[in-house]
C-alpha cells in the first residue's frame, strides 16, 4: 500500500516538474509584463523537435541535445519577442490573446509541413531507460532523472532570482515596473532576458517531455490547458507557485487515473476549480 | 457600408460559383467518384493513404473504369468531423453529380454520409470506418475495410488457444474502443477465458505510466488493449516497457493499431515480439500483394509505407470497377448495390468477399508478431483465422 502510494507520488512529483520546466517561462511572461502569451507551448515544441531533429538528422546523444534546445529556444524567442510580441505590450489582453493563438496556428501548421502530422519517435539512452529498484520501490530511471534535472532547475532559477543583482532587478519591475523604471533600470531589457530564460526552459521541457507528453505538432494546442492550469493555479509570476502548482496538478492526475481510471483525466479540472475557488488569485499569486 | 459591398462581393462570389458548377454537367463518359477523408490535420497522412491506393489502382487500370474516364474529387474532413462530413456529401451530391461516395476514414463521418447517400440513393463504399452498424444503418453502402470487431474477437480465440485464461483489457475511450472491448470479452469468455479487469482511457491522454501500474498491481496474464493508430499506441507501449510487465510475466496483446504500419517505424523497438490480430500487414507473402508494394514503392518512393487504408482504397475502386461489370456501366444505385453483394475477388490482403445479406467485409485475419526483418520492423503473419464476419452480425 504505501508503496503503492509512493510510486504514485514519485510519479505525479516526475509529471509535475515536466509541467512545471515549460510552465514557468509563461508565468513570468505573465506575471512580469502582463503579456498573455498563449504560443509558449510553441516554444516547448520548437524545442522538442530540434532535440528529434539533432539526435536523428546529426547523430547528437539524447543529453547533448537539451542544453541545445534550450539555448536555441531562447535565441529564436528573443527574436520573436523583439520583432513581434514588443508592439502588442501595450495592447489589450485580447489582441494579445488572438495574436499569439495565431501565431500557434502558424507554428502548427509549419511544423506539419515540415515533419508530417505524426508522432516523432525518440530513443533514449539505454542508461535512462528502465526501472531502478531503490529500498524494495521500484523508480523509472527517466522519471528520477527528470526530477533531478526538474530540482536543479528550480534551484537555479530560485538562486537566481533571489540572490543576483539581475533577479532583484526582475523582483522590482514586477512590483512596481513604474518605480523600477524610475531608478534607472531597464525594465524592457529585464524582461527581454526573463522572457528568453523562461522560453529557453519551455524548450528544454519540450525535449525532455518526448518521452512522456509525446512530440507531435498540435502540442501547443493539446497541452494549453494544462500550462495555463498550472500558471493559474500556481499565481501569476510566482516561482515556488508555479512549482508548487506543478507538482500538484501532475500528482493529483496520476493519483486520479490510477484509482479511479473511470473518472481519472478529470480530476485535475476539479483540483483546479477548487483551488481557484478557495484562493482565486492562485496559491501564491501577489496581485488582486 | 463597407460591410454591406464586401457581402454583395461574397454573395457575387457564390453565385458565381454556382453557375459553374452547374455548366459543369456530368457528362455520360465519364465516372464521377467523391472522396471524403483527412487531408490535413493530424489524420492527414489516412487521406494520403487513400489517395495513393485509388492512384495505383487507376495507374493499374489505364486511367478508366467500365470504359469511362475517372474524376476523382476530393473532400477534407481534417479528422472525425460528422457535420463537415455530411456537407461535403451534399455538395458532392447536388453540385458535382457524383455516381459513388468514398473514403470515409472515421466512423462518425461515414454514418453521416450514409444518411445522405441513401437519400440520393448513391452507392456508398467505405474505404475504412470500422464501426459495425454502419452498414446496417445505411442499405446503400458496402464495406471492403473492416471492422474493429471482427478483428477483435479472433485475438480472444487465438488467447485461449494458446493457454492464456485470464485477461485485462484496456481499451480508448470511444465508439470503437468500446466495440473491441466488447467483441474481444465475448468471444474470450464465451470460450472458457475470463476478464479480470478492464480500462477505458481517455482519447486526449498522454501518458499511460499510472494505468500500467495499475495493471502491473493488478497481475493478470494478459493484457489486450485496442487504440487507435497513431499517438496512444507508442506511448502505452513505452510505459509497458518502462514499468517492466513483461519481465514481471504479464503477456501482451492487441489488435493491428498497434503496429500499424504507417507508424511503426516512428514507434521502434519497443513494438518488438507484439502479438496483434488484423486484415492486412505489408509484408503479408502473396504474390499479388508483393507486386502491390513494389508498385506502391515505385510510384510513391521508401519513405511511406503501404497501410491497410492504401489497401482498402485499392480494394474500393476494384469493387466499384467490378459491380459497374456487372451493371454493364449502369450506375443506377439500386443496381450497382445489388451488384456489390456477394462480390468476390482477390485483395492484397488475401481473398475478400462483399457479404451478400450485409454488405459488410468477409475476409481472413491474421495473427501476427512484429520482427525485425531486413533491418525493418514488420509484421510477420504466423496465424490466420479465415472467413472471418463481423461478430455484431453474426449474432443477430
Amino acid at each position: 500500500m504505501t508503496a503503492v502510494l509512493l510510486g504514485i507520488l514519485f510519479d505525479g512529483l516526475a509529471y509535475g516538474m515536466l509541467l512545471f520546466l515549460i510552465s514557468i517561462g509563461l508565468s513570468v511572461t505573465m506575471g512580469l509584463m502582463g503579456f498573455v502569451n498563449l504560443a509558449h507551448g510553441a516554444f516547448a515544441m520548437f524545442g522538442g523537435y530540434l532535440a528529434t531533429v539533432l539526435m536523428q538528422q546529426a547523430g547528437w546523444p539524447f543529453l547533448a541535445t537539451l542544453p541545445a534546445a534550450f539555448v536555441a529556444v531562447a535565441l529564436a524567442s528573443v527574436l520573436v519577442e523583439r520583432l513581434l510580441y514588443r508592439r502588442l505590450y501595450r495592447r489589450g489582453p485580447l489582441d494579445q490573446v488572438l495574436f499569439t493563438i495565431g501565431l500557434t496556428f502558424i507554428a502548427v501548421a509549419s511544423i506539419t509541413y515540415f515533419f508530417g502530422p505524426s508522432q516523432q519517435p525518440v530513443v533514449l539512452p539505454a542508461f535512462l531507460q528502465g526501472q531502478s529498484r531503490v529500498l524494495g520501490l521500484e523508480f523509472g530511471v527517466y522519471r528520477l532523472f527528470l526530477i533531478v534535472v526538474g530540482v536543479a532547475v528550480t534551484a537555479a532559477v530560485v538562486l537566481g532570482i533571489e540572490r543576483t543583482r539581475f533577479g532583484a532587478k526582475v523582483r522590482a519591475a514586477v512590483d512596481n515596473p513604474v518605480m523600477a523604471t524610475g531608478l534607472g533600470i531597464n525594465v524592457g531589457g529585464v524582461f527581454a532576458v526573463a522572457f528568453a530564460m523562461g522560453s529557453g526552459l519551455a524548450g528544454l521541457g519540450g525535449a525532455l517531455g518526448i518521452q512522456i507528453l509525446g512530440l507531435d505538432p498540435s502540442f501547443p494546442l493539446k497541452y494549453m490547458v494544462f500550462f495555463l492550469i498550472v500558471v493559474s493555479v500556481g499565481g501569476l509570476g510566482s516561482v515556488s507557485g508555479t512549482l508548487l502548482a506543478a507538482c500538484i496538478v501532475g500528482v493529483f492526475d496520476v493519483f486520479g487515473k490510477y484509482y479511479l481510471p473511470e473518472v481519472g483525466a478529470f480530476i485535475i479540472y476539479a483540483v483546479m476549480v477548487a483551488l481557484l475557488m478557495w484562493r482565486p488569485n492562485g496559491l501564491l499569486g501577489k496581485r488582486a | 457600408m463597407v460591410i454591406n459591398k464586401k457581402l454583395a462581393a461574397m454573395l457575387a462570389c457564390t453565385g458565381f460559383v454556382v453557375v459553374c458548377g452547374g455548366a459543369a454537367h456530368a457528362a455520360d463518359d465519364t465516372l464521377k467518384i467523391g472522396v471524403i477523408a483527412s487531408y490535413s490535420g493530424p489524420y492527414a497522412d489516412y487521406g494520403k493513404q487513400f489517395d495513393s491506393g485509388i492512384a495505383l489502382y487507376l495507374k493499374d487500370h489505364g486511367g478508366k473504369i467500365a470504359g469511362k474516364k475517372v474524376e476523382i474529387i476530393k473532400k477534407d474532413t481534417a479528422g472525425a468531423a460528422p457535420d463537415l462530413a455530411k456537407r461535403f456529401a451534399q455538395e458532392l451530391i447536388v453540385r458535382n453529380k457524383v455516381n459513388f461516395l468514398t473514403g470515409l476514414d472515421f466512423s462518425p463521418n461515414a454514418y453521416a454520409v450514409g444518411a445522405v447517400a441513401d437519400e440520393a440513393k448513391i452507392p456508398t463504399v467505405i474505404m475504412n470506418a470500422s464501426s459495425s452498424a454502419i452498414t446496417t444503418k445505411s442499405p446503400y453502402s458496402a464495406r471492403v475495410s473492416f471492422t474493429v470487431q471482427q478483428v477483435s474477437a479472433p485475438m480472444a480465440q487465438w488467447a485461449l488457444k494458446n493457454g492464456i485464461k485470464e485477461v485485462y483489457t484496456v481499451v480508448a475511450d470511444y465508439t470503437s474502443g468500446v466495440d473491441s472491448e466488447t467483441a474481444f470479452g465475448k468471444a474470450f469468455t464465451a470460450g472458457g477465458g475470463k476478464i479480470v479487469g478492464s480500462l477505458r482511457t481517455p482519447m486526449n491522454n498522454p501518458d499511460f505510466s499510472a494505468y500500467v501500474q495499475r495493471i502491473k498491481d493488478a497481475k493478470p496474464q494478459a493484457v489486450f488493449i485496442f487504440f487507435p493508430s497513431g499517438v496512444q499506441p507508442p506511448a502505452f507501449l513505452k510505459a509497458f516497457k518502462e514499468r517492466g510487465l513483461a519481465e514481471a510475466g504479464i503477456k501482451l496483446i492487441a489488435t493491428g493499431e498497434a503496429t500499424d504500419d504507417s507508424y511503426l517505424e516512428a514507434t521502434g523497438d519497443v513494438a518488438l515480439g507484439l502479438i496483434t490480430s488484423h486484415h492486412y500487414s505489408y509484408a503479408h507473402p502473396s504474390a499479388m500483394n508483393k507486386k502491390f508494394v513494389k508498385d506502391f514503392v515505385a510510384e510513391f518512393g521508401e519513405k511511406m509505407r503501404p497501410s491497410y487504408f492504401a489497401v482498402s482504397a485499392y480494394d474500393g475502386m476494384t469493387a466499384i470497377a467490378k459491380a459497374l461489370e456487372k451493371t454493364k456501366g449502369d450506375v443506377n444505385g439500386d443496381k450497382v448495390m445489388a451488384a456489390l453483394k456477394g462480390l468476390k475477388f482477390e485483395s492484397p490482403r488475401g481473398p475478400i468477399e462483399i457479404d451478400a445479406a450485409t454488405r459488410d467485409i468477409v475476409q481472413t485475419v491474421y495473427i501476427r508478431r512484429v520482427e525485425k526483418v531486413d533491418g525493418k520492423l514488420v509484421n510477420v503473419e504466423f496465424d490466420k483465422f479465415d472467413n472471418v464476419k463481423d461478430p455484431a452480425k453474426e449474432a443477430n
